[in-house]
């Protein structure tokens, strides 16, 4: 943790005092903040667990109900929900594999010095920095099983006979889901891998060259052992984000019923059908499950760790 | 294995053996570059070529002739122009209300010592990794009670869940990084800590600050769950709501889309983020590294 600095304190006794005086205008300065933070999102969250026992309606008639349980013991025999969360977690694995591993090797390539290497990591940040219904936007449109260029060059390239209709094809829909995602957020994952690779001290790799290590031993002796810790932040912001997954998916499928993922199934049943208490247990729910993951991934972290 | 190393030495000390040596890395290079750009290449493609040409096979990889009557017809429309300007505003009050409201929380949890500055500091890391989803009920209902349904005011609130926690942790990482001489000269001084805060911490993390404003406006205007659950008339859509209303339909045919009007829109909006993000590629990279990758 970098040092804090405190304001000079030239007499030690009046130490309490000013101590004192730091505290009160620390938690004023916090103030503000902690305000938005209890009210966009402690407060909603709050109510969120309470409107999950409940049978509220978006502007129903008849008043609310406590329900008790209810709305969970729906949930466990809710098929399409069951349905949904397959959905997220294939999405999940398959995005976050092919990020990390693509993305790894992104990065020890532009790792290397080279001419235009500059230009390369500029290049990596503009597929993140485009809107995610945007980029799903334009993969539709590349996908198209007409006019798409995406069969066009694969027609090219001989890898098929005729027009595909990737999309709308249930056996490859996930897939060019996936391809979007992957497509948008591998530069972005190599470049938070770049940068701890850019933190290892080179002249590990020098005595390793010097004791006669080849590119590879050097790789898993010094590259992976040291870039660890950034891998660990990567894997878990890229799940988390992977879990929640939303736009891609409605973009290209809207809510049809067979590709709906976690995040699109709660928001259709609370905003479409107006069903707030049953999309609150939802939301509950998919908070649970976002959570074990998280839980996976620093107990991961800790027994690797020991 | 010494061997093969020096053998490649040698090899480089040759200006053709070096080519031969770098020759498979470039095109590596190359494909990764191609890779991240070719979409771009293709929208670019598609908004210059003339709507009826975008419909003909075998598609041609060049627009010719080409044509600004996609743009004309994106910009004509007040839809989008709406939409533009909607999400200037929506993503603008936001990046200065977490500006504003988030330097301050970072000038406390950054350089004070206080009980009570780890827990807020962890409440703050696990807001960054809050899922939207799980609220939106809630804030559904709320923003219905007060009257906020369907309008601007609803989003920029709502943003702020995901936009002020980033930055604050980015901040307070770009506040701890200053050295304390100048903070004591000045309290030694007489100043008072606001004084501190304005005229000496400030104009030092100004850095920090266009970093992650340009974060928070990112990540403002590309938003979608909450403007689609929290808008209805076109004439408050966002710029994701306007750009992808022609053609969510379910898994139909892309028939009667006009995907001309919308590549040429995708171009105008994507643009100047890309430009924004050229610029200040350095800066980006370390404000992503010190909320990610340090956190």
């Amino acid at each position: 943790m970098a040092s804090v600095a405190a304001p000079a304190q030239p007499r030690r006794r009046r130490r309490t005092k000013l101590q004192r005086r730091q505290t009160r205008i620390a938690w004023l300065l916090l103030l503000p903040s902690l305000a938005v933070v209890a009210l966009v999102a402690l407060y909603p969250l709050g109510k969120t667990v309470y409107q999950s026992f409940t049978d509220q309606e978006f502007l129903a008639l008849t008043p609310t109900k406590w329900v008790g349980l209810a709305n969970y013991r729906q949930l466990i025999h809710d098929a399409v929900f069951r349905g949904a969360i397959w959905e997220t977690i294939k999405f999940t694995l398959i995005t976050v594999s092919f990020e990390f591993a693509l993305g790894l090797a992104i990065a020890l390539v532009v790792h290397s010095k080279f001419k235009g290497r500059g230009v390369m990591r500029a290049v990596m940040l503009v597929p993140w920095a485009i809107p995610t219904v945007v980029a799903a936007q334009m993969w539709k449109w590349m996908l198209d099983d007409t006019y798409g260029v995406i069969n066009d060059l694969a027609m090219r390239l001989h890898l098929i006979s005729h027009p595909h209709a990737w999309i709308a094809d249930p056996s490859t829909s996930l897939a060019s889901v996936c391809a979007v995602d992957i497509w948008k957020t591998t530069p972005f994952v190599a470049l938070l891998l770049l940068a701890g690779l850019q933190v290892i001290p080179q002249d590990l790799y020098e005595a390793a060259r010097v004791d006669g290590a080849n590119m590879l031993q050097q790789f898993w002796r010094i590259t992976f052992p040291l870039l660890k810790p950034a891998i660990l932040v990567t894997l878990i912001f890229r799940t988390l984000d992977a879990l929640r997954v939303f736009d891609v998916f409605y973009v290209f499928f809207g809510n049809a019923p067979n590709t709906q993922t976690m995040a699109i199934y709660d928001q259709f049943t609370i905003v479409g059908s107006g069903h707030v208490g049953y999309g609150a247990a939802m939301s509950v729910a998919i908070f649970l499950i976002i959570a074990v993951f998280v839980v996976i991934y620093v107990t991961l972290n800790r027994v690797r760790e020991a | 294995m010494a061997r093969p190393v020096s053998r490649t030495r040698r090899l480089r000390k040759h200006p053709l053996g070096r080519l031969v040596v770098r020759t498979p890395f470039y095109v590596l290079v190359a494909a990764i570059f191609v890779y991240a750009l070719f979409p771009f290449y293709w929208v670019l493609r598609s908004s210059f070529t003339p709507e009826a040409k975008l419909f003909q096979t075998p598609i041609k990889y060049w627009p010719s002739p080409a044509t600004l009557d996609n743009y004309r017809a994106a910009l004509s429309s007040s839809f989008f122009t709406d939409a533009l300007l909607n999400s200037v505003i929506v993503a603008g009050s936001v990046t200065l209300l977490s500006l504003a409201i988030g330097a301050s929380a970072a000038f406390a949890l950054g350089r004070f010592k206080f009980h009570g500055r780890s827990f807020v500091l962890y409440l703050v890391l696990s807001m960054t990794i809050f899922p939207q989803i799980a609220i939106l009920g809630a804030l559904y209902t709320t923003i219905t009670k007060f009257n906020l349904y369907d309008t601007l005011g609803a989003l920029i609130f709502s943003y702020l869940i995901f936009t002020l926690p980033f930055t604050i942790w980015v901040l307070t990482s770009f506040m701890r990084t200053l050295p304390g001489d100048l903070e004591e000269a000045a309290y030694v001084d007489g100043a008072t800590p606001l004084q501190v805060f304005w005229k000496v911490l400030l104009p030092l993390i100004a850095p920090g600050l266009v970093t992650t404003g340009l974060l928070a406006f990112i990540s403002a205007w590309n938003e979608y769950l909450y403007a689609l659950s929290f808008i209805q008339s076109p004439s408050h859509y966002t710029v994701p709501l306007a750009i992808t209303s022609f053609t969510i339909s379910g898994t139909g045919s892309n028939f009667a889309v006009p995907w001309g009007a919308i590549m040429a829109a995708t171009v105008i909006i994507t643009l100047p983020l890309i430009a924004m993000v050229l610029l200040l590629q350095r800066r980006i990279i370390s404000g992503l590294t010190a909320g990610a990758v340090k956190g």
